[in-house]
């Protein structure tokens, strides 16, 4: 045990005297999930509007009126040629254009269906589908408020309407932040164990200076905890700080225990370290490592774990893939702590992959490690 | 005119690079390689949303309500429920992301000309997939409302048809498929990791290994240094960026409809300002480990976060908006989509282009000036 704590401090020491190190270590993360909580918003808001009015009647301005009303539509052009919208839809100034034709207000009055253009610039499709969905929603209520008209004239009495009564849960609001920054704390966790671990053991590789350990009475065990603990306990640390910018800053209600939130984050950091020595194994140079490390694991994990993607749209060979990343546990854990406030009565069945993933990925690594060093 | 004389530092790098053969099968193989698991994990699609419903009702017009609502490929109907209370469970483990709740008098309200509710439970954890779920549903049900008006209004003689017919029509992707938009994104993000991680990186491998001292002894100017270092970064990322071209056409259907030299000039533009930006770190710093990290966070991070690559833009807020002008990914993306997707030529995007030679005349320019005062020290 004291071999282990001598190595503690050497690495702690090595940590200290690179003077832009600890600062990075701690202000990265930080930086990161400010930065994701603002910017990671898939939220489609001020769609900019292009909009040919060939009628200029009061019937479609009020057309009109109705999309900027809804808050998510901005008219940033009133074009006087149809063919314009296409030069406003292919410059990228507007990503949605109405083509309001001729006799619209005529059309209307006479209860003959008139026909709207909608042109998308589908090159994103998220956001054209949901704005072609906002349009759609808007032409419904469109819609109502003619039939209003018309059964008034025909008897003035109303027909009973039908109405959704909706409650969203766990983030009532929809708001992105609420869904992805907790998905950033699993994310720093895992970037920071890895790399760090991985990119210590290789550096004593790169200097040579692995062997003068290896003659020293350290055992191979020893020498790995030495290594990996340091960087643990920086893990923990940053998982604080990001809980702390998450729920001050940014108001992410956490709804589940705290205490189990850091017990399985200590389960998941079995596995990010058993990465990081396997990285460190099959790696000679820093370079090799981090490269390693970035494109065979973060890349995957993060694009297959649900942090962005949701697993459910994905085509289903890759849905299975999935089920190999231990991210993806790791992001339902947290999910569901902090959004819906469950337990390990509903989140059991994760954590035990998570337990079963880290003893075997962790277990293999310091085999490997230690032959070869044998 | 000085003259260059790169090649010994050129031929040292490539053989150093060629030497490690994973780290060049890592930088050639690995972003096609990439591109092929995003390209088909990378995917916004909402469609197929499971439902629960629990008709209480029971009657045809809340069976007609139902159908309506599940015909579409958005919104499946999964679960029949008996009561209102077993949708709880279903959206707390996530089986459903929908339930919906027809309650008892629900068509004798409509038959007797009172309003009816229909109750909607949506499993908001996921921002975007509660928004369109919502968005789908509401939809749904005022079509809903809307037939049983214009039935009504039929019966009175009065014109049954709807007002207004949309007839959207999408432009550049017609299919609305994700992998369109986002193959030609994740071509800035691979490059940019190549470029600036692998080039600060092996400079400040140098430093470390004390290597640099003797390139300062040597009769070499910062120019050839850095030429002899970048160009054999530009040229493995220049095959990259060809091998990613390939993947997204052979597998993906990504087809350049604009002028191919025009995107390897805005390639090499962006190329040039992410090497610029990998001398820079490994100007301040020290260690690879810390490179990494400058590394990752300026170039990885808001490529990924800022550059418009699956966030838009338009929604961030005021400030993130501003500062996402300084993030050349941001630019490159704009010109690689619209040279892909929309066969634009250099007009509507000229400015995209000036501020990528911009940027990689910036951060050369600034690097060798601090290498040359390096190595004259």
């Amino acid at each position: 045990m004291k071999a282990v704590r001598e190595l503690l401090i050497k690495e702690f020491l090595q940590i200290r005297r690179d003077k832009r190190m600890l600062p990075l270590i701690l202000l990265a993360p930080v930086i990161q999930v400010v930065l994701l909580g603002y910017a990671a918003t898939v939220d489609v808001k001020n769609i900019r509007l292009a909009v040919y009015d060939g009628d200029r009647s009061p019937a479609s301005r009020a057309y009109i009126e109705r999309y900027t009303a809804t808050g998510y539509f901005t008219v940033v052009e009133h074009v006087d040629d149809p063919r314009d919208l296409d030069a406003a839809l292919d410059g990228g100034r507007a990503t949605l254009a109405v083509h309001i034709p001729r006799h619209f207000a005529r059309d209307v009055a006479s209860g003959r269906p008139v026909r709207v253009q909608l042109l998308a610039d589908g090159s994103d499709a998220n956001t054209a589908n949901i704005s072609l969905n906002y349009a759609a929603q808007i032409t419904a209520g469109y819609a109502e408020s003619i039939f209003a008209e018309r059964l008034a004239r025909v008897g003035g009495i109303t027909v009973p309407r039908v109405s959704a009564e909706t409650r969203v849960w766990y983030n009532p609001e929809l708001r992105s932040a609420n869904y992805m920054v907790p998905g950033v704390v699993a994310l720093i966790l895992m970037i920071i164990t890895t790399t760090f671990s991985a990119a210590a053991i290789v550096r004593e590789k790169e200097a040579g200076t692995i062997e003068q350990i290896l003659v020293t009475p350290i055992k191979p065990l020893q020498f790995i905890l030495g290594k990996l603990l340091p960087f643990t306990i920086i893990g923990i640390v940053e998982v604080g700080l990001v809980l702390g910018v998450a729920v001050l800053w940014f108001d992410i209600p956490l709804r589940g225990s705290i205490a189990l939130l850091f017990g399985l984050c200590g389960l998941f950091i079995l596995t990010t370290l058993g990465l990081g020595l396997f990285v460190s194994t099959i790696s000679r140079t820093q370079q090799q490592a981090m490269m390693t490390a970035q494109f065979f694991i973060f890349f995957p994990f993060l694009f297959l774990s649900g942090f962005t993607f949701p697993i459910e749209n994905m085509p289903p060979v890759i849905q299975t893939l999935t089920y190999g990343i231990p991210l993806r546990y790791f992001i339902q854990i947290v999910r569901g702590l902090f959004l819906k406030g469950v337990g390990l009565e509903v989140l059991w069945p994760q954590a035990l992959a998570l337990l079963i993933f880290g003893a075997v990925i962790l277990g293999l690594s310091v085999m490997g490690f230690r032959k070869r060093l044998g | 005119m000085i003259h260059f004389n790169i090649a010994p530092i050129f031929k040292k790098e490539f053989r150093q690079i060629s030497r490690d053969k994973r780290a060049l099968g890592i930088l050639v193989f690995l972003p096609a390689f990439m591109l092929v698991m995003v390209g088909y994990a990378l995917n916004f699609d909402v469609k197929h949303l499971a439902v629960a419903v629990a008709d209480m009702d029971r009657s045809a017009l809340s069976r007609e309500l139902v159908e309506r609502m599940t015909q579409s490929e958005y919104l499946e109907l999964q679960y029949r429920l008996a009561a209102a209370e077993d949708i709880d469970p279903l959206l707390e483990s996530g089986s459903a992301t929908i339930g919906v709740v027809v309650p008892v008098g629900f068509s004798d309200n409509l038959l007797a000309g009172k309003d009816a509710e229909v109750q909607v439970l949506i499993d908001g954890s996921n921002s975007n997939t509660g928004s369109v779920a919502q968005g789908y549903v509401s939809l749904a049900v005022r079509d809903f409302s809307n037939r049983l008006v214009m039935r009504w209004l039929e019966k009175r003689g009065a014109s049954p048809s709807v007002p207004v017919v949309l007839e959207p029509k999408l432009w550049y992707n017609p299919e609305l498929k994700s992998a369109k938009f986002l193959v030609p994104g994740l071509f800035g993000l691979i490059l940019m990791i190549v470029t600036v991680i692998s080039t600060s990186l092996s400079i400040v491998r140098e430093k470390e290994m004390g290597t640099m001292e003797q390139l300062k002894t040597s009769p070499l100017w910062s120019n050839e240094i850095i030429l002899g270092k970048t160009i054999p970064y530009l040229l493995i990322s220049i095959v990259a960026a060809t091998m990613i071209i390939i993947v997204g056409w052979w597998l993906f259907d990504v087809t350049i409809k604009g002028s191919i030299p025009l995107l390897y000039l805005a390639i090499v533009l962006f190329l040039l300002g992410g090497l610029g930006q990998g001398i820079l770190i490994s100007n301040v710093a020290h260690t690879q480990q810390v490179a990494f990290i400058m590394s990752v966070f300026s170039s990885l991070l808001p490529s990924f976060l800022l550059s418009g690559f699956v966030f838009p833009i338009d929604s961030m807020p005021g400030f993130l908006q501003v500062f996402s002008n300084v993030i050349p990914a941001k630019f490159f993306l704009v010109i690689v989509r619209s040279i892909i997707m929309k066969g634009v030529g250099v007009g509507p995007v000229w400015e995209q282009f000036a501020y990528l030679a911009m940027f990689a005349f910036a951060t050369i320019g600034i690097s060798a000036a601090r290498l040359q005062k390096e190595l004259s020290r």
